[in-house]
């Protein structure tokens, strides 16, 4: 029996990155990170001034768990655009380095040409 | 875990792949592994990057505190 009701989290979770263009879940707040990878994508997404939700899932055991079944992706930080799945840090930031993360925010006007 | 069963693991699952682990703090805990495979052709880098996580199992985020993952092609 799952100690959290995965339903409900899961709920939250599709309800989040729906309600939202950008969600970052991580450790912390993008003011006060928590952990040098979610340090690394805040920083990224402040680079390309896209504005992104920050969701700490250290507050939320739950979540924090749901999350990476949901994804499934076993680490935090996860970052979604528009519903769908991009990576953890490695891979934003090699999306960033490469342009493409710049041209899926722009291809979906989150952020100007 | 030591870098060694780490590469051995990605390579049982990923055959022709080069793997290089670099123990990045010398803690052992935070590990930085660049796999080259050219199987990775085609495959966006999400696809690229599960298939390193599904080598290592439940190893990470739990044995493996954080390991970084660069994937190449060639």
């Amino acid at each position: 029996m799952a100690l959290f009701d995965n339903n409900e989290v899961f709920e939250r979770i599709r309800h989040d990155i729906a309600e939202n263009d950008v969600v970052l879940y991580m450790k912390g707040s993008a003011a006060f990170p928590q952990c040098g990878y979610s340090a690394a994508v805040v920083q990224v997404l402040e680079n390309m001034g896209v504005n992104f939700k920050d969701i700490d899932v250290i507050a939320d055991p739950g979540l924090r768990q749901g999350i990476k079944d949901f994804t499934n992706w076993p680490t935090i930080p996860q970052l979604y655009v528009k519903g769908e799945f991009i990576g953890g840090c490695d891979i934003v930031r090699d999306l960033y380095a490469s342009g493409e993360l710049q041209d899926l925010l722009r291809k979906h006007r989150l952020i100007a040409d | 875990m030591d870098t060694h069963s780490i590469e051995a693991l990605i390579k049982r699952s990923i055959p022709d792949a080069d793997v290089r682990i670099e123990d990045v703090r010398g803690d052992g805990l935070c590990l930085a592994a660049t796999v080259v495979c050219p199987n990775f052709a085609g495959k966006p880098l999400l696809e690229q990057h599960r298939m390193v996580h599904a080598a290592l199992g439940q190893h990470i985020g739990e044995t493996i505190h954080a390991l970084q993952i660069k994937t190449r092609v060639a």
